[in-house]
């Protein structure tokens, strides 16, 4: 059926509090009024308030009560209305969740879902528009989620719930509204597994988020040029499937890779150092990274509109290399 | 007035925390315990007292001076040991060292080198409890420094909202590292700010092992009954500088002098005599068993291997090993 990207979002959540009693949501306005995009729409009234949990606006709270529900074997998914807040949360994330595993020695399981609504596009500013995967990707201990359609959306966060791990999912906040066509077979999909989202020859162009579908218009474009991008979404960036990716970059011999970061120690950054060092005589041209400029995000559109990476960058970027 | 017996454990409790302590001291000289440590010698009362009402199932969350509430909990000072060596029997194979002792098996969910880190994880653990309905409850152990942490005030905030099984028990040793108290709040006692969040809270002395263990048996029972959180704070003292090692140079020997003389397990020694409760014999037969398990333990942290390379990419997730370096 065709759903919306936080319809699938919603719907599996409610897989998931189904199926295990353990499950509940804790953040700010996820209750009563499900939810300031609508994501937990339903689940208060169908699950009541001890399981989807109206809290204090306080993100460190938010994080760390849930780290401490997860270390005695509740399953927490808990919400930060905007990935920009994890701020607040940030030793909770890095010092704690991160940590307790390995720094007490494999004798804790931190079984965490944090959602993590992010990117521009809204014209909601500096605050409330970034896209931060590179910071939580930059821990050992997290894993981090990030998908492009309301299928993996659906099938990413089952799989997220599953895992006995803290898992970090990042939801493009300009997605919530596109639709897809969902299957809702309560199947998750692997944490670790990059989906190909457009066969092509030419050039390897790996996108997250909602840079996927901008990177698949530019690949239409090209096509009239005689130009075959292959896209190729990683769909988790920790753990990365690495041997798709390179697959892909081994067939193309040319690599793009197109997030909406920051482009400064940006994930990309990480991912093209990956190709370098592991495949580098595979290429046969100079990896090409486009991200956002470096600057803070500004508030009116044609500002944002330009900071942000746009299709026609990505059309450039490629052009760059397959000429 | 307690009995005998119960004297007796609370006593011995408090000897094997000093003892263990000195001795980790000792070994923190000799170069056999690195990184930073943190005892609590001076303190092991409010650990011994608070811990004697606790029930296997019920939880502690402890900070980074910590070795006294995991000890009063039942930790193994032998595996504790090891840890403190670093070597693979330890608690934590190794990984952790002196802040992050955890046994979840008999509640103790994890000492934290985060000053402040500990109060919403608490909290969350006691959510689990009240969600799950186990009937356990959690202690959450801090000092008078982290109460000025924000997330200590979200921490006391949300128990009481949810009314929450959680007991906090502020060690107030009247320095947060090096900064007295009355240089860092502008209350009396951090006690004064449950108010704030509508919480029962009590002041009591923290020197006096019958004292600690009475207001904290009242303050278990308010929390176990389902009335929502309650905070009790201990005022006491920490013999040694915040880290073992640390220059002792914002403290007057006079206040250090006076503390001396109210020492917790002289305090107990004096109450012991009085009473009759151990003979002269019988007290030095107990102090030479639990020597005897230090001792003991030392031997086994010694005789322990350090782990191998490998184990250092293990258990960063429950699925993934990490990748290790090839030559080593």
């Amino acid at each position: 059926m065709k759903l919306t990207y936080a319809k699938a979002i919603n719907e599996a959540l409610r897989n998931a509090m189904k199926r295990n009693s353990n499950v509940f949501i804790m953040g700010e306005d996820v209750g009563i009024v499900g939810g300031t995009f609508g994501l937990t729409e339903g689940l208060y009234s169908e699950f009541g308030p001890e399981r989807v949990r109206d809290t204090p606006i306080t993100e460190q709270q938010i994080v760390g009560m849930s780290v401490g529900a997860a270390s005695l074997g509740m399953i927490p998914v808990p919400e930060l209305m905007f990935n920009d807040f994890m701020g607040c949360a940030f030793d909770q994330l890095l010092n704690q969740a991160a940590k307790f595993r390995y720094m007490y020695g494999g004798n804790m399981k931190i079984p965490m879902t944090l959602r993590l609504p992010c990117g521009g596009g809204l014209q909601a500013a500096a605050q409330h528009s970034q896209c931060l995967e590179a910071f939580l990707t930059h821990i050992p201990g997290l894993k981090v989620v990030y998908p492009s359609t309301p299928q993996d959306a659906y099938g990413l966060l089952i799989g997220a719930v599953r895992d006995e791990n803290p898992v970090m999912y990042f939801e493009h906040l300009s997605l919530y509204f596109e639709e897809g066509e969902v299957e809702l077979d309560g199947k998750p999909i692997t944490l670790g597994s990059a989906d190909v989202k457009r066969q092509g020859t030419d050039v390897t162009v790996i996108a997250t988020g909602l840079c996927v579908h901008k990177a698949l218009k530019a690949a239409e474009i090209l096509e009239k040029e005689g130009i075959r991008a292959e896209v190729v979404d990683p769909r988790t960036l920790y753990p990365l499937d690495k041997e798709t990716i390179y697959n892909s970059v081994i067939k193309t011999k040319r690599a793009v890779i197109v997030t909406e970061e920051v482009k400064r120690g940006a994930w990309s950054a990480e991912m093209a150092a990956c190709i370098a060092e592991d495949i580098y005589e595979s290429l046969e041209k100079r990896i090409v990274r486009i991200g956002e400029l470096n600057t803070p995000i500004p508030y009116t559109k044609n500002l944002e509109s330009y900071v942000i990476p746009q299709t026609e960058d990505i059309v450039e970027g490629i052009r760059s290399i397959t000429d | 007035m307690l009995e005998k017996e119960k004297v007796q454990s609370l006593y011995e409790t408090m000897l094997k925390i000093r003892l263990f302590e000195a001795r980790v001291s000792k070994c923190f000289a000799k170069g056999q315990v690195q990184g930073f440590v943190h005892l609590c010698i001076g303190q092991e009362a409010t650990a011994a007292g608070v811990c004697a009402n606790l029930n296997q199932g019920d939880y502690i969350s402890s900070t980074h001076r910590g070795h006294g509430h995991i000890i009063s909990k039942g930790a193994d000072i032998k595996t504790m040991m090891a840890e403190l060596f670093g070597k693979e029997s330890g608690y934590c194979h190794g990984k952790g060292g002196s802040m992050h002792i955890s046994d979840t098996s008999i509640g103790i969910l994890g000492a934290n080198g985060i000053v402040g880190g500990g109060f919403n994880l608490a909290a969350g653990a006691a959510l689990a409890c009240q969600m799950k309905k186990s009937g356990n409850i959690v202690v959450c152990f801090f000092g008078d420094g982290s109460s000025n942490e924000g997330s200590w005030h979200e921490a006391m905030n949300i128990s009481s909202v949810w009314k929450l099984p959680i007991l906090f028990v502020c060690e107030n040793n009247l320095y947060g590292i090096s900064s007295r108290v009355d240089r860092s709040m502008a209350v009396k006692n951090v006690a004064d700010r449950a108010v704030a969040y509508g919480m029962k809270s009590t002041v009591a002395y923290g020197n006096d092992v019958t004292v600690v263990y009475e207001t904290a048996k009242e303050a278990v029972e308010y929390v176990r009954s389902g009335n929502g959180p309650m905070l009790v704070e201990y005022k006491t003292y920490r013999q040694h500088g915040h880290f073992e090692g640390e220059p002792d140079v914002y403290r007057s020997p006079e206040e250090i002098r006076e503390w001396l003389d109210q020492d917790p397990i002289k305090n107990c020694e004096a109450l012991i005599k009085e009473k009759d409760i151990l003979t002269g014999e019988e007290r030095s037969m107990l102090q030479e068993k639990i020597e005897s398990e230090i001792n003991e333990a030392v031997r086994f942290a010694e005789e322990s291997q350090f782990p191998p390379a490998a184990l250092a990419v293990k258990d960063v997730y429950t699925d993934i090993v990490e990748e290790g370096r090839v030559d080593r």
